[in-house]
């Protein structure tokens, strides 16, 4: 099923629309000209207290009431769900995954700042069904690896589409920041020339970049105030670069072991750009110098099930988000790296983390509001709050349970993945020629480093 | 940061620290070695489960009595565990962990000769390293016996054996020596030979041109194994043809895993499948041959060849009756290994009950590895191995409290209230 056919689409509709009614629930509206009411889920906000009973209610796309039932009126002409039973959270934010098939830099350079995945990414890869079944909603999908810079990220959205422009949260990719930008230090971007091959070499190629890109910025300045000086001949690559400097586009820092992790602070404190920390296996080494770090808009770790596969890894721990949460710092959350680990378990990264003493509260906004907050997003996504995209998680129970199953995952008022729908639960379970095109993300050169 | 518990996801953090209890340990009087550990809920794995039980094991280690705690009594001084679920010490039905370390780096990475894609001869014990800190890291999650030895990729990777995951030394550790030769089939095998062989069909050729040749000789292996002139790779391949090691063949894909069953049928060796991704499209077939399956970790990446897996495989296998064990198997990459309590709780969030998910890396991997005399259930006379948890094993937020082997508390989590 790598292209779904006209026919085959029409029968996954019937599907939907069949299942829809059997459930008693509705089938997803484009434009959700209905208001529909969830009624007596647990629901998590992220942004509040959880709440027992309560009534969740969205309309064309956007939460519109979040409480208690007994405090909650439902407008006439709402379609109410009876969610007995159900837990409701905010869909899932997975800030670093590699689904969409797309690549970033090839091996000419060690350094693509002009480089978007966006221009990879195939909308209806195989892996964005699994992700959506993982009740993951919003996705930073990063470039590459093996890279000082792999290139630009994209922030989507993991809708039913045809195109990248269905699933981008920007509209136009040549007028807007449409994502973040991939860095990576340690050994994942060593190699023979023109990579570094140590590690002061790869600081030193990316300061020089940053040193490039502020004498553009400084020349790019002079000329609009002065109209005597040369503006720089435009350049894709340096001004995505002035994007980071400005402070508009974040950089997203591939970095384990803890001394390099605190020389992306350094970078990041002497160029003055903002930056997540992701992956951090050390995290739990440096927590302290992490928080303090004002450079620093979150930290997003992958939780791994064992130690080592490869040295950068050798002190990888469950434990790195209790750490950070103790140390105070901000932003912490999780990512999948899919494919490293899959998007269907995306849950399971903070229950492991709750394992061994982060909180409940911050382990489940480290799943949605704190990886909204690390693509600037929080104004749209991450949390059940009246205003927000309506995007959202249907669990069977609680989300830190292993026999939890996610049931449905809406984005924007529709419904993108029912766990009743045969075609939609192949997608959860796997099967025989059922995800043909999931993602085969290969590290390459870091595999044995 | 007091309320961090690394040892529990991290022991080899601990390593000095670990490596000096454990030794000590290892030597202490006999004595120490009478335990009584008593649950809330006792999973014997030899018929429903005992609501507050009581496991006493005595000084050789092994299992004296086995009951209801208002009829078994603990003896005066013997030390006595608590916790809230006990279950018999988890058995990994198929790892590399002791060849493979965790640092993934060419001194560590024992588990593939890539010198010739036939090497049946390799014994596991000359390879395994028993201070490997994924061998630690494995235990502090339940794991007290590991079927360990040469990995997949190869027609015939070499042997593997079965250790308890304590021991300073191979000797020490060593429960089973030789337990199966370990194969691969399918296409994919070529690629660390340098394309030989280069198709399915030629792997096949090649395997059964090996098999023939332990058939002549046959008739000439003695009893103890070996033929006169001496011959290493026949020898072994004899006596899998009579009966005394098993064959283990990874084989993912459907038709690999008819490749292996035909294997079976043509030489008569006692079958063991592993990975098996494709094996719920061929149950008829598998239970026809009354062949066991260990099961591919529920989350090993489905892509390559197992693209097809499900989740649900081993609850569709046990549906239909086959014997299914699940298994930490082979990581390129990270992690180094998986881990069998977080895959028997993942198959048991796809369906499989409770009680079969405990089954598949307890007791299935003892029957299947022919260990079911020692391990894999609590009965009086078995090894007293035995790990204690805060809840349901499977729950992401319940912890392993305590390990115990043979009577020795391996690892203990004072944080863990029982």
């Amino acid at each position: 099923m790598i292209y779904i056919s006209h026919a085959t689409r029409a029968v996954m509709a019937l599907a939907v629309a069949i299942s829809a009614s059997g459930a008693g629930l509705p089938a997803p509206v484009m434009a959700q000209s209905t208001p529909i009411a969830f009624q007596g889920a647990h629901l998590i906000p992220i942004s509040g207290p959880e709440i027992e009973d309560g009534t969740l209610i969205i309309h064309q796309g956007r939460i519109v009431a979040v409480g208690p039932r007994a405090d909650v009126a439902i407008p006439m002409g709402t379609q109410v769900v009876d969610a007995t039973g159900k837990v409701i959270m905010p869909g899932l934010v997975d800030t670093h995954s590699h689904i969409g098939g797309g690549d970033g830099g090839d091996g000419t350079s060690a350094l693509h700042p002009a480089v978007r995945i966006l221009d990879a990414l195939n909308p209806q890869d195989d892996g964005i069904r699994k992700a959506r079944s993982g009740g993951i909603t919003t996705v930073n999908v990063m470039p590459g690896s093996g890279h000082l810079m792999s290139g630009q990220t994209a922030y989507i959205k993991l809708r039913e589409g045809n195109t990248i422009y269905d699933l981008l949260l920007c509209t136009d990719p040549a007028q807007e920041i449409c994502g973040g930008m991939k860095m990576a230090n340690g050994t994942n971007p060593r190699r023979p020339p023109p990579f570094p091959g140590t590690r002061a070499r790869a600081a030193s190629m990316a300061r020089d970049l940053f040193v490039q890109a502020q004498d553009y910025q400084a020349r790019k300045a002079a000329a609009a105030s002065d109209r005597n000086a040369t503006p720089p001949v435009r350049d894709l690559g340096m001004e995505a670069m002035v994007e980071i400097l400005e402070g508009r586009r974040i950089v997203h820092f591939h970095t384990h072991r803890h001394d390099d992790v605190l020389t992306v602070l350094r970078l990041a404190r002497e160029f003055g750009f903002r930056v997540v920390l992701q992956h951090v296996s050390e995290a739990w080494m440096v927590a302290d110098e992490i928080a303090a770090a004002e450079e620093v808009l979150g930290s997003s770790i992958i939780m791994i099930d064992a130690p080592g596969g490869k040295l950068e890894a050798i002190n990888v721990s469950f434990v790195s988000g209790a750490a950070l949460e103790e140390a105070g710092a901000r932003s912490v959350g999780f990512h999948t790296d899919d494919g490293i680990t899959d998007s269907r378990f995306f849950l399971r990264s903070a229950a492991v983390a709750v394992r061994v003493g982060m909180s409940r509260e911050a382990a489940l906004r480290g799943l949605t509001l704190s990886g909204a907050e690390m693509m600037d997003m929080a104004d749209r996504v991450g949390s059940l709050t009246p205003g927000k995209d309506a995007d959202l998680v249907i669990l069977s129970g609680d989300p830190l349970s292993v026999y939890t199953r996610v049931e449905e995952t809406w984005i924007e008022g529709a419904r993108v993945f029912d766990l009743s729908n045969p075609v939609h639960r192949g997608h959860a379970v796997g099967g025989y020629n059922l995800l043909r095109t999931s993602s085969h993300h290969h590290h390459g050169w870091e595999d044995y480093r | 940061m007091n309320r961090l518990h690394l040892n529990r996801t991290f022991p080899c953090l601990l390593t000095a620290a670990a490596a000096v209890t454990l030794s000590l340990s290892a030597g202490a009087d006999a004595l120490e070695a009478q335990l009584a550990v008593r649950g809330g809920t006792v999973y014997t794995m030899e018929g429903p489960a005992l609501q507050n039980g009581v496991v006493l094991i005595g000084a050789d280690g092994r299992i004296q009595q086995v009951g209801p705690a208002a009829s078994t009594p603990i003896p005066a001084g013997w030390r006595t565990l608590e916790a809230a679920v006990v279950t018999p010490g988890l058995v990994d039905g198929r790892s590399v962990v002791g060849l493979a370390g965790y640092l993934n780096q060419p001194h560590d990475q024992d588990q593939l000769e890539t010198s010739s894609a036939i090497q049946p001869e390799l014994r596991a014990v000359d390879a395994y390293n028993p201070r490997e800190a994924l061998v630690d890291y494995v235990r502090s999650l339940g794991v007290t016996t590991m079927h360990t030895g040469h990995g997949p990729g190869a027609l015939m990777s070499g042997q593997t054996m079965v250790v308890k995951t304590r021991g300073a030394s191979v000797e020490e550790a060593t429960v089973m020596p030789v337990t199966t030769i370990a194969m691969t089939l399918g296409p994919e095998v070529g690629a660390n030979f340098s394309g030989n062989p280069g198709t399915r069909a030629r792997g096949m050729a090649l395997v059964r041109a090996e098999f023939l040749k332990a058939q002549d000789a046959l008739p000439q292996l003695r009893a103890d194994g070996t033929l006169s002139p001496r011959n290493l790779r026949t020898e072994i391949l004899a006596r899998a043809l009579r009966g005394e090691v098993k064959v283990l063949i990874t084989a993912q894909r459907s038709t690999e895993i008819l490749g292996a069953l035909r294997l079976q049928r043509e030489f008569g060796f006692p079958l063991i499948l592993d990975g098996a991704a494709e094996a719920y499209n061929l149950v008829d077939e598998i239970r026809e041959a009354q062949v066991p399956v260990i099961l591919h970790p529920t989350m090993a990446r489905h892509s390559g060849t197992l693209e097809n897996a499900t989740l649900e495989t081993a609850r569709i296998l046990r549906d239909a009756g086959i014997q299914v064990s699940l298994q930490s198997g082979f990581e390129a990459y990270v992690p180094k290994t998986r881990v069998i309590l977080f895959e028997a709780a993942m198959a048991a969030a796809y369906g499989l009950s409770f009680e079969e998910a405990l089954r598949s890396i307890t007791l299935a991997p003892a029957q299947i590895l022919g260990l079911a005399d020692r391990v894999g259930s609590l009965a009086p006379g078995k090894d007293g191995d035995l790990v204690l948890f805060n809840g349901d094993p499977f729950e992401y937020l319940t912890l392993v409290c305590g390990v115990v082997i043979e009577g020795q508390v391996t690892n203990e989590d004072p944080a863990c209230q029982g």
